[in-house]
Parts: structure tokens; sequence; C-alpha cells
């Protein structure tokens, strides 16, 4: 591939901001090399790349950086129009998808962390705090979806798809760490059939990490919590 | 045309920003003052998650979050354009958006501290400020480049709010000599008319914000 075009993803393979991006040139049909960073000891070519956060995921296209996994997935939509859209043409129709793309990054997200991450208490408030947010997610859900009936397949994911699976493609591991069901069939019915589609999807499947990873990933972010507040 | 309607507050830069830009593409509108303390039905249908201005109501549907009413103006009224047309100069514009949003409450701390919390939150907001002017800014004359973008308008607070607050919070952060570039910026951007024209009062803003400093200084007296 011709230096000017080559992609190069620069992420870690736990890393749920990272897979957006993957999922996100998997559907596009474009080839990528990946470049596996060690977030401890981060490369010059890192902090070069990012230096405002130092974090990843970095996409490197054209020799030029592009960070923020929202920001390279919008990126990534308007430079390859061949293929699937990540975001709907019509203006309404976008923002709709971008208020509840904003939703699940800002509300839903970081009271998710936030159960990893405390215990007692502050672990029951951020549980109910999951639980009020969904309640408000699957109401959003009947009006975006609006009697059409949502398919997911590898072909048709989009941007608040990719970022819900980054969250929730994990529930399982997520229910078997913190024994909290966040993804409950009989509260939320859209959401939970939704989740299902898109960890079915060949897609995500085949980006993995495999489930008995990511319970490690949590059980190890769960034992730092612990150890934290042991401490 | 079908109908546009803005839900706004007066004191409120997201507010600000949707004025801007709609008069920047030359739509015409009609605002409807919002009491943050009184909300109307309006409001609350037309924004039902957060129950927060500002709203756009275009032909009766409802956008809600200020950065996403500015797309959806961007992407609906393609006159003066505010986005460059290269797709990797919108992600800078957009990265660039996105750090602006999340820093803002870091950069306004020192409006809820005082003391020794204070000191720190200055020095914080210094830090991510000189990020903004090196790296977001740099030499250009706008975040646009030569003109007046959505990255301007997103940033628009820094040019006339945040005086305010620093002036009630008896701090000065955003000084010429450490931000020369920014200072500049901010005599750049009161310059567009759309923007002279449209600023909120600015005897009527201290006066508000001193009444939100004083209720801030009376929390943190509490828990004292």
């Amino acid at each position: 591939m011709a230096e000017e075009n080559k992609v190069k993803l620069h992420g870690v393979w736990a890393s749920p901001y990272v897979k957006r991006v993957e999922i996100a040139l998997k559907i596009k049909g474009i080839p990528y090399e990946f470049a596996e960073e060690d977030l401890v000891n981060k490369s010059q070519l890192l902090l070069q790349y990012n230096p405002v956060h130092k974090k990843v995921p970095v996409l490197i296209h054209n020799g030029k950086p592009i960070c923020e996994s929202l920001v390279i997935l919008e990126y990534i939509d308007e430079t390859w129009k061949n293929g699937p859209l990540l975001l709907p043409q019509d203006p309404y129709k976008r923002a709709k998808v971008h208020f509840w793309t904003s939703f699940v990054e800002k509300e839903l997200l970081e009271n998710v962390h936030l159960v990893v991450r405390s215990e007692g208490g502050e672990q029951e408030k951020a549980i109910k705090v999951v639980f009020e947010k969904l309640k408000l997610l699957e109401e959003g859900l009947k009006d975006l979806f609006q009697g059409e009936t949502h398919h997911i397949d590898g072909e048709n994911m989009g941007i608040l798809d990719i970022v819900l699976c980054s969250l929730f493609g994990a529930h399982k591991a997520q229910e078997e760490v913190l024994g909290v069901k966040f993804i409950d069939p009989e509260k939320f019915p859209l959401l939970s059939s939704w989740v299902t589609a898109f960890i079915e999807a060949a897609v995500v499947k085949e980006l993995g990490p495999p489930h008995e990873k990511l319970v490690a990933v949590y059980q190890f972010l769960r034992q730092k919590t612990l150890q934290a507040s042991a401490a | 045309m079908a109908e546009v309607k803005l839900l706004g507050f007066w004191a409120s830069p997201f507010s600000d920003r949707v004025i801007w830009a709609l008069k920047l593409k030359g739509v015409n509108y009609e605002y409807v003052e919002e009491d943050p303390h009184n909300k109307t039905q309006l409001l609350l249908q037309h924004n039902p998650v957060h129950k927060k201005v500002p709203v756009l109501i275009h032909g009766g549907k409802s956008i809600p979050e200020s950065s996403i009413i500015l797309e959806y103006i961007e992407e609906t009224w393609p006159q003066n354009p505010l986005l460059p047309q290269d797709a990797y100069q919108r992600a800078m514009a957009r990265f660039w958006i996105k750090f602006g949003e999340e820093k803002m409450a870091t950069i306004c701390a020192v409006f809820r501290t005082a003391g020794v919390e204070q000191e720190k939150a200055i020095q914080e907001a210094t830090k991510l400020l000189k990020i903004i002017e090196e790296q977001g800014l740099g030499d250009k004359m706008f975040f646009g480049g030569d003109g007046i973008g959505l990255g301007d308008i997103a940033f628009g607070w820094l040019a006339y709010l945040y005086e305010v607050v620093e002036k009630v919070s008896a701090v000065k952060v955003l000084d010429a000599d450490t931000f020369p570039q920014l200072h500049a910026w901010i005599q750049n951007l009161k310059e567009v008319p759309v923007v002279k024209e449209n600023l909120p009062d600015h005897q009527k803003l201290v006066g508000h914000l001193k009444r939100r400093r004083e209720t801030h200084l009376a929390l943190l007296n509490c828990h004292n």
C-alpha cells in the first residue's frame, strides 16, 4: 500500500475505545496495521501523535494523527464514503444518533466505570444511577427506532451501535465479575435484544476479545479498586 | 421554509453559541427565553431527557445539546460554512470542540472554589488554557483559520464569559502577558459583527454570576 494511503491504528487490545475504531475500519473494509502500545511505558511515537491526551486510540492516515475515538469514527465515515455509512445522511437523524451516542458516552459509560471502581455505598449509588440511565435509554430507543426494526449485522453497524457495543458488548463479563445484571431483558427488552444482536455480529465476534479475557480484565480492574481501598 | 425556534437562556453561553451560528448562516428564528427555575412545558416536552437549554426546534423537530445543534445547523444550512471541507481539518476542529467542552468545568473551577482549592484551580486552568492556546489556536487568527468557525463559536465563552467569572471570583487567569495569542483571538472574535451584536449585557452578567458565586461560597462555608 502506498505510504500516503497507509492506515495505522495505535491501541491496546483491552481498550473498548480502540475496539470502536477497529469495528469501524472492518465495517468499511479498510485494511490497517495495528500497533500495540504499552500504556505504562508510553512510546515516543504515541506522545508525539497525541501530545494533548497521550492516550489510545490514535489513527494515522496519510501520516497524520487523529485522536479521540468518536472524532476518529466521524473522520472514517467522511473519508471512506463507499461502503456502509456509520452515520445517517439526514441531519435530524444524525442529530438523534449524536444525542444518544453522547448520552451513552457521558451518562452511562462513566457510571458503569464508577460501578467497577467503587464499593459499598458509593457502588450502590452508582448502580442505581446506571439503572436510571438505562431506563431513559430504553425509552429513547422506542423513539429512535420508531417502529422500524433495527437490524444489526456485520454490514450496518453505525456509530451508536459501535459505542453501545464497546460498553455492553462485555455485559456478560460485567455480570460475572460485578454480580449486577445491567442488560436485563425483562427490564429493558429493546436494549437487550439490541445488545444480543451486535454481540452476534460477525465483525464483533471476529474482533473479540473472548469472554474469558474480558472477565480477566474486569477482575483485574476490580482487584485494583479493592486493593486501593484496603491500602 | 420550516419554522425555527430556539429555547434559550440569556446568561447561557451554550445558548449564545446557537444564536451566533444561526445569525452567521442568516437563518431566521424565534427566540423563547426560558427560566431555568421555572421550566416551561415546551422545554420539558422538547428535551425530556436533560430538561436543559438550548433546544432548537426546526419544523417541530427537537434538537437539544449545543454541540449537536451546531453540527445540525452546519449540515442543514450549508451557506457560510463553519467547518472546513477537508475531513482531517474537520477532525481537528471536532477534537478541539470536544476538548473545550470536557475541560470547561475545570477551567471555570475558580468560580466554585476559594482559598487553597482556588489556587489549585487557577493552576489547572492555566495549564489547560496554555494547551488550548498553543496547540488548538496556534498561530491562527481564529480556531477556524482565517475566518470564524464552529471551534471559535464553541470557545466563545472564553472571550466574554470568562472575564466575568474572573471578576466575580477575584482572580486573573487569562491575562494578556501569559496568553498573547488567546488575547488577540478574543479581540478578533469580539469584532466579528454577529458576535459583537449578540453578547449578553456585561453588567447584567456580572450581577447574575456574582449571585451564583455567593451561593457557591455559602455552600463551601457550610462544609467547613
